[in-house]
């Protein structure tokens, strides 16, 4: 599929999910189909979809110990083992992951080197780092500050949460404060979509697979961003549905606003669509077995399930075919 | 290649066709694929599908239920694999990968891109096995599996070298030698292979080596190198075949005892077993310890290196050292416990010299010459005389499998360092886990390819380049028996004048004998460093 | 102003034409990675043709030193030779100096009559051409000598091999240095 194709595609499928919920709302009515059903139905697909994958994944056997290793090993006691890049214990491949999952350490590598050159070329390599980072992180502290509308009286984390995101204290033009995290992840996304879209390498090897989810999260973000900075949308009301909907009480409170459906119907797509898409990286990173194992299959046999005896050619069968040659060569042999 | 036209010829501003890579399909180029196996290659072992075929043939003589095949196999392995499954399904695409491959830096064919190559097998994955594929197709990534993607599969799986430099910079660790080597397994159940990996695989199942080379032709070489260091140090080396009861089993690959610069790494191992007086002995049943079972089928590896462990078992041995090789120190660092363990037959290694426990192989009883000789060194076993290698600058080449299979990077340095005074550092990017492959890994080592080997290497040969004209270097030390054969062509069309030594070489010049004459030549025979003639 | 002048006045901008023609020359995707990573060491194509131009271009206005500018094509060339490149388009690229000069400089040659200069130059730049073709060839032949030396180290040793099955002759070493196939 062209590059074009795979783009519009992508673009016009999240173009029909915001038309979709718009008619579905202004013209048709639906409003707790839009409100409570998909939410819920996309709520549970999310869970049991991500549930199953995670146990096909982790039915699988791990017939190897593969970690790829990225430093000194373990050897001899005075040579300097890198614990973290080629853990030897189960604690250290522990600290590899948190390193891997929390601070992405193997796309910093792209950074890492120590030879002077054109500044441009390293921070080229950094800002895939960066916008990956910023990105999954502004989506985390976004997901948790709007845990303020599923809990009632809102924990103080969260509150604490929202203080640190707009700790700038900036207006947009009278509209609340400006969370950072907003920007970050519109911006990330942003770049994300735009080096796909702009790298020839990466424009080859980029599937609508790849174009839907940035263009889903973005649309996200800008509805998100609009309810919150320009549309006034009716929170008090928002936060009643997202009450009813965590109790198993859903009600439909008048005068919400067409774009919180539409918000919430590409939030919802998101999630029926997580588990099967690219997204699930999210749970398969956990398993990786090139990562999450120690590097110690000398010193603690790791065993394969599925082990089975091969046929191999003896040392019997290979005497009695060139036993002359051994003996005319001095060489000792088991039958005379 | 087909006479152009005037017209075409000036037309020099040429792009390729705008197409995706689904719709490009794979032109299978002389100089860049290997010859096919012969048919008396996969009979040797009894692999399926063993005929006569050509690469360049339109038709490859494939079973009729080629395709059936094909995916059943890919089922089962999805099932075995928990790392094949997670590779098939969690690529985001992200690109990272993308410009770390010495195949694609030197060549430029996208499809050298590890996301891409292992996007090849991934669409036919979509194909068959997931929803959104099956129901999608194409806007899902998904295609199905013609002849021409099956020829496309295999010129592109014998154009990785297993290297894994891609999945050091992979988020979630996708490795992409993993994704080869069950490609491989694959298309080896159709019989697809090249003579470069099938033959040598025949050969170490019958004779015990790569080469084929017969007990009394090992003797005889060996025998020869006994004279060589003779004649060199005034020291007759004794060494010993198939010996029972000696304390250690050395197994080395077989290249070592034919390719002239492995050679002179093995005579370099004779001087340190003798002059330490290690109990050691050699094995003809087990003449190798390169595996390339392991660039065939993981089953076709365990056969091969289940001999080591069997000859171990037979001759009674506490312990088992291996020589300088690459893939065979991924296969015994992370396979081959896994395949024939427990080992409890053999005693945890400990050199008898310095008393040192190994214990980062306690479990499988195997142990790197480069852990043992720098133990020597570090214990002052041994005398050196680093001198002696003073006409050689040298910088060391980490070999993909040791630094990224296994993580021995200090040992062979340590190594160079007392052995040499002249030991310069390629630019970091190139070299520990960040080493870029010879180009010449996984079997690709042949010579009909050498068009691919050339751009393969190009990385490499850059980084020793820029060492070359910066501190002078002149000599390429590396612990890899691949290495040493593909790298000297390498070096004679990038770097002319750059020498290719096994490190064990530069310890045998070095290592100072009891009792030995005074030495005039290293061990190629050339002379020392103030012995020239005058 | 003469137009060697002019050439050393619009340097960067020809160098920057040329070397963008010339990089165009390769698949899209590939063109993009060549142009964008600057460390020579990730990216030894890219560098070596950047350098590669700059210093025969630096030789075209100094006057050429064969044995120099041998040097410079060498380092192109020899990537080129290895890539998925006909002969001519391997190097083509020498002409495509020609093309960027011309369009660069069309008003001012015409304005100042130089066209019997450019004439000049361009001839130097077949020259060039020629010599790059020899680089070609000569590249080319060490990829056969390196196959053929690989065969026939491998044949030797073969042969070798099976004559000792039967008479355990002594072994002689290979010449120091030469490449037999090992596994």
């Amino acid at each position: 599929m062209s590059f074009g194709l795979s783009l519009w595609l992508s673009f016009f499928a999240v173009a029909v999910l915001v038309l979709v919920a718009l008619f579905g709302v202004e013209a048709a009515h639906l409003n707790y189909l839009f409100g409570v059903i998909i939410p819920y139905a996309a709520f549970a697909i999310f869970i049991v979809g991500i549930i199953y994958r995670f146990l096909k994944w982790a039915a699988r056997p791990v017939p190897f110990r593969i970690p790829t290793t990225a430093g000194q090993g373990k050897s001899l006691p005075w040579i300097k083992q890198n614990k973290i890049d080629n853990p030897s214990t189960a604690l250290g491949a522990f600290v590899r992951m948190i390193f891997e999952v929390l601070l992405f350490r193997s796309l910093f590598r792209n950074t890492r080197t120590e030879l002077r050159g054109p500044i441009l070329s390293y921070a080229s390599a950094k800002w895939l780092w960066i916008a990956a980072l910023a990105f999954h992180y502004s989506f985390l502290i976004i997901l948790i500050r709007h845990l303020r509308l599923f809990i009632e009286p809102v924990p103080f984390l969260v509150k604490t949460v929202e203080k640190l995101d707009s700790f700038f204290q900036i207006h947009l033009l009278g509209a609340p404060l400006l969370y950072i995290t907003n920007v970050a992840l519109l911006a990330a996304v942003t770049y994300l979509l735009l080096r796909r879209v702009v790298i020839p390498t990466l424009r080859y090897i980029s599937l609508p697979a790849d174009y839907f989810p940035l263009f889903l999260i973005l649309s996200i973000g800008i509805t998100g961003a609009l309810m919150r900075y320009f549309y006034k949308v009716n929170v008090v009301g928002i936060k009643e549905l997202a009450m009813g909907l965590i109790n198993f009480s859903p009600k439909i409170p008048e005068g919400i606003g067409v774009l919180f459906y539409i918000h919430l119907f590409l939030v919802s797509t998101l999630f029926a669509y997580f588990p099967f898409s690219k997204l699930t990286h999210m749970v398969g990173v956990f398993l990786s077995p090139t990562r999450n194992l120690a590097n110690n299959n000398r010193a603690v046999r790791h065993v394969n399930p599925w082990n089975y005896p091969v046929k191999v050619h003896t040392y019997e069968e290979y005497e009695d075919e060139f036993r002359e040659f051994m003996k005319d060569a001095g060489i000792p042999v088991e039958k005379e | 290649m087909a006479v152009q036209k005037p017209e075409e010829l000036s037309k020099i501003d040429y792009k390729p066709p705008k197409t995706s890579w689904m719709d490009t399909p794979a032109e299978l180029r002389k100089d860049m694929f290997c010859w096919g196996n012969k048919e008396k290659s996969l009979k040797t072992v009894g692999f399926p599908n063993a005929r006569a075929w050509s690469v360049a043939d339109e038709d490859w003589k494939l079973p009729e239920n080629w395709k059936e095949i094909f995916l059943e196999g890919l089922k089962e392995r999805l099932s075995k694999y928990r790392s094949f499954q997670l590779f098939m399904d969690i690529c985001v695409r992200c690109g990272a990968c993308a410009d770390k491959c010495h195949f694609f830096i030197g060549g430029g064919d996208p499809k050298n891109m590890p996301v891409l190559r292992a996007e090849l097998l991934r669409s036919i994955y979509r194909n068959y096995f997931t929803t959104s594929g099956k129901m999608l197709g194409k806007v899902a990534g998904a295609r199905e599996l013609t002849y021409n993607v099956l020829k496309e599969l295999w010129y592109y799986a014998y154009q990785c070298t297993e290297c894994r430099r891609c999945s050091l910079f992979c988020p979630y660790g996708i490795d992409t030698a993993e994704v080869t080597i069950l490609v491989r397994e694959l298309l080896n159940l159709l019989g697809l292979n090249i003579e470069w990996i099938a033959g040598p695989v025949a050969n170490c199942w019958r004779t015990g080596n790569h080469m084929g080379l017969l007990p009394h032709t090992l003797r005889d070489t060996v025998d020869s190198f006994q004279a060589d260091l003779e004649t060199i140090t005034g020291v007759k080396v004794d060494y010993s075949f198939n010996r029972k009861g000696a304390e250690i089993l050395f197994v080395n690959p077989s290249g070592e005892f034919f390719d002239p610069v492995g050679n002179i790494t093995f005579m370099g191992y004779m001087l340190l077993f003798h002059e330490i007086g290690l109990d050691v002995t050699l094995s003809t049943y087990v003449s190798e310890g390169g595996n390339f079972g392991f660039f065939t089928s993981n089953e076709m590896a365990k056969r091969l290196h289940s001999k080591v462990y069997a000859e171990a078992k037979r001759l009674k041995v506490k312990w088992i050292i291996g020589g300088e090789c690459g893939h065979m120190w991924r296969v015994w660092h992370q396979y081959h416990n896994t395949w024939y363990g427990p080992v409890d037959f053999l005693k945890e290694p400990v050199s008898p010299i310095t008393g040192t426990k190994f214990e980062n192989a306690k479990s499988n009883k195997i142990v790197h010459i480069c852990e043992f000789t720098a133990d020597l060194i570090k214990h002052g076993k041994i005398k050196l005389d680093p001198s002696r290698n003073d006409n050689y600058k040298v910088t060391l080449h980490d070999s993909c499998n040791v630094s990224r299979g296994m993580g021995m990077l200090e040992e062979p340095r340590d190594i160079i360092k007392s052995v040499c005074n002249n030991f310069y550092e390629m630019p970091p990017n190139t070299i520990r886990e960040n080493t870029f492959c010879c180009g010449s890994g996984s079997g690709l080592n042949a010579s009909e390819n050498m068009e691919l080997r050339m751009r393969g290497g190009l990385p490499r040969a850059n980084a020793v380049n820029y060492v070359r004209d910066k501190f002078g270097v002149n000599t390429l030390a590396n612990i890899c028996q691949i290495d040493r054969a593909a790298l000297q062509a390498l070096m004679n069309y990038w770097a002319p004048d750059v020498v290719v030594r096994g490190v064990h070489e530069l310890v045998g010049n070095a290592l100072v004998l009891k009792g030995e004459k005074e030495r005039t030549t290293d061990l190629r025979g050339e002379p020392l460093p103030g012995k020239e003639a005058k | 102003m003469g137009l060697e002048n002019l050439l050393t006045h619009k340097r960067s901008t020809i160098l920057k034409k040329w070397s963008d023609v010339v990089i165009e020359t390769y698949p899209p995707e590939t063109a993009a990675f060549l142009k964008r990573q600057k460390d020579r060491f990730a990216n030894p194509v890219g560098s070596v043709v950047f350098q590669g131009l700059e210093d025969i271009f630096g030789e075209l206005l100094q006057g050429i030193d064969y044995e120099r500018v041998s040097a410079f094509l060498d380092n192109i060339i020899r990537i080129r030779a290895v890539q998925d490149f006909s002969p001519s388009h391997a190097i083509a690229f020498i002409f495509l100096l020609k093309k960027v000069i011309r369009e660069e400089l069309k008003k001012e040659i015409k304005e100042n009559g130089l066209s019997k200069e450019l004439l000049a130059l361009e001839s130097r730049i077949d020259e060039l051409a020629l010599l790059a073709f020899d680089i070609f060839m000569q590249c080319r032949e060490k990829i056969y000598e390196l196959k053929a030396m690989e065969l026939n180290n491998q044949t030797y040793s073969l042969l070798k091999k099976a004559k000792l099955i039967i008479d355990l002759e002594e072994q002689e070493s290979c010449p120091n240095g030469d490449n037999t196939k090992n596994l």
